[in-house]
């Protein structure tokens, strides 16, 4: 106690609050643009935690709910299933592309137009690498696995049982060996194409299971919760959507730099610096929908 | 703003590439062990849940705490700055308690609507209707009286 008191003393001495706030600067030490980038960036958090809220409250209220390493292990590299690799790749560009903007803004201080320019280029290309990661992802989800926002064919088993028909949604022969599975386990219902009418039809396939009484039952693959496909689609849209507004802001501030638009300023490129506070939010944010939708 | 070296924060960066890096693949690592891909039969243990959620989110607050303190310069700020930012976002602390209360309220109520559903009508005498006693309390009747 007594340490942490002579602690909060030194700190008051040195930053000396009353001279702070007896005006003629700004009490924050920093500019106004730095200052409302922080405050817009408190409000963006709060719309991004209200979205992760949204969706833990609905997955914690579902008795079951789509498992994310089965829903996310496809990549782009082949047909094997390789759970949240790709995921990882994407974050990883996220991380190293939040570390190439500091790197443009130590240069800044430096102002040095060249390095700046150079390491914000790299930092347009890890994110413009995010935003193509993230294309190939929907662009599976949609048209190869046919997620929409209200149909979820991402479904969990809820009982121990077998298979009567295969993918096509054909019955197996009898005594043909159908595949088991365990309650839990996670499955996607197809769309095939109808040979008749040529449309595409949901397969949901039928399968055996004992039930309470003993009996046994016949039923068939169920839909997943309808919400997961809106919510997938919003959180990790509205985060794309401030990747994309992030490279678009980073190219513009980019060709000002190389005009040495900021040079007259000789405010240490602060509009570089304002623009990486932007570009580790979004870093940070993904922190969290990595975490909430992938890891968990 | 910089109270390093310019040599030092060079090194600086790196060590916050390497350790960002590190954090994230040892949470993929945590998240694929709590799922049964590296020992398989892992994920079938309930109570085994809760370690592997809390480490996950842990590391991820770290990471958070790393990109704001180190990446944003926040402690380079003067500490009102950092405060008038930071202490806000503790309302979520509640907001997260509170959601996922209600969550648990919801998940109640759908598991008594699925019971209701699965459990056969109870048998009613011919020429009578359902007797009020047969209802649960929080069933409503429209009456033709009113």
């Amino acid at each position: 106690m007594a340490t942490t008191d002579t602690i909060i003393e030194q700190e008051e001495l040195q930053s000396n609050p009353g001279d702070d706030w007896s005006g003629g600067k700004p009490p924050f030490r920093a500019t106004y643009g730095k200052l409302m980038m922080w405050y817009f960036l408190l409000s963006d958090a709060f719309t991004f935690a209200g979205f992760l809220i949204a969706y833990g409250a609905l997955r914690f209220s579902s008795p079951t709910w789509p498992v994310p390493d089965f829903v996310f292990s496809t990549h782009p590299f082949g047909d094997s299933h390789l759970p949240l690799i790709f995921v990882t790749i994407m974050s990883f560009l996220l991380i190293i592309s939040s570390v190439t903007m500091v790197r443009a803004v130590q240069e800044g201080h430096r102002e040095n137009q060249k390095g700046i320019v150079f390491w914000m280029i790299m930092t347009i290309l890890g994110g413009a690498g995010f935003l193509s990661c993230q294309a190939w992802e929907w662009t599976n989800l949609i048209a190869t696995e046919h997620m929409t926002m209200t149909t979820n064919p991402f479904g969990t088993h809820t009982v121990d049982g077998v298979y009567i028909d295969d993918e096509h949604g054909h019955a197996y022969e009898a005594g043909a060996e159908a595949e088991t599975f365990e309650a839990g386990k996670s499955f996607l219902i197809h769309k095939v194409e109808n040979h008749d009418t040529g449309e595409m039809e949901w397969v949901q396939r039928r399968f055996k299971y004992t039930g309470e009484d003993g009996q046994e039952h016949i039923s068939q693959q169920q839909f997943g919760p309808a919400a997961f496909g809106a919510l997938f689609f919003f959180i990790t849209g509205f985060h794309g959507f401030h990747v994309f507004s992030g490279v678009i802001f980073l190219l513009i501030i980019c060709v000002n730099v190389a005009s040495g638009l900021y040079v007259k300023r000789k405010n240490g490129n602060e509009m570089v610096e304002k623009i990486g506070l932007y570009w580790h939010f979004v870093d940070l944010v993904w922190v969290f929908v990595f975490l909430v939708f992938y890891l968990l | 703003m910089g109270h390093l070296s310019y040599e030092d924060s060079k090194k600086r960066v790196v060590f916050g590439l390497v350790l960002l890096g590190v954090v994230t693949l040892v949470e993929v690592f945590i998240s694929l062990f709590g799922k049964g891909h590296i020992f398989s039969g892992v994920e079938n243990i309930r109570w085994l849940l809760y370690p592997v959620g809390l480490a996950l989110i842990v590391l991820s607050l770290y990471k958070a705490y790393f990109i704001i303190f180190e990446f944003m310069h926040m402690k380079y700020e003067v500490g009102t700055l950092a405060r008038s930012v930071l202490l806000p976002t503790t309302l979520l602390i509640w907001a997260v308690i509170a959601f996922l209360q209600e969550a648990g309220a919801w998940k109640n109520s759908r598991e008594k609507i699925e019971d209701k559903t699965i459990e056969p009508a109870p048998a009613v005498e011919e020429g009578h209707g359902m007797l009020n006693s047969q209802l649960d309390e929080d069933v409503y009747i429209p009456t033709l009286e009113s």
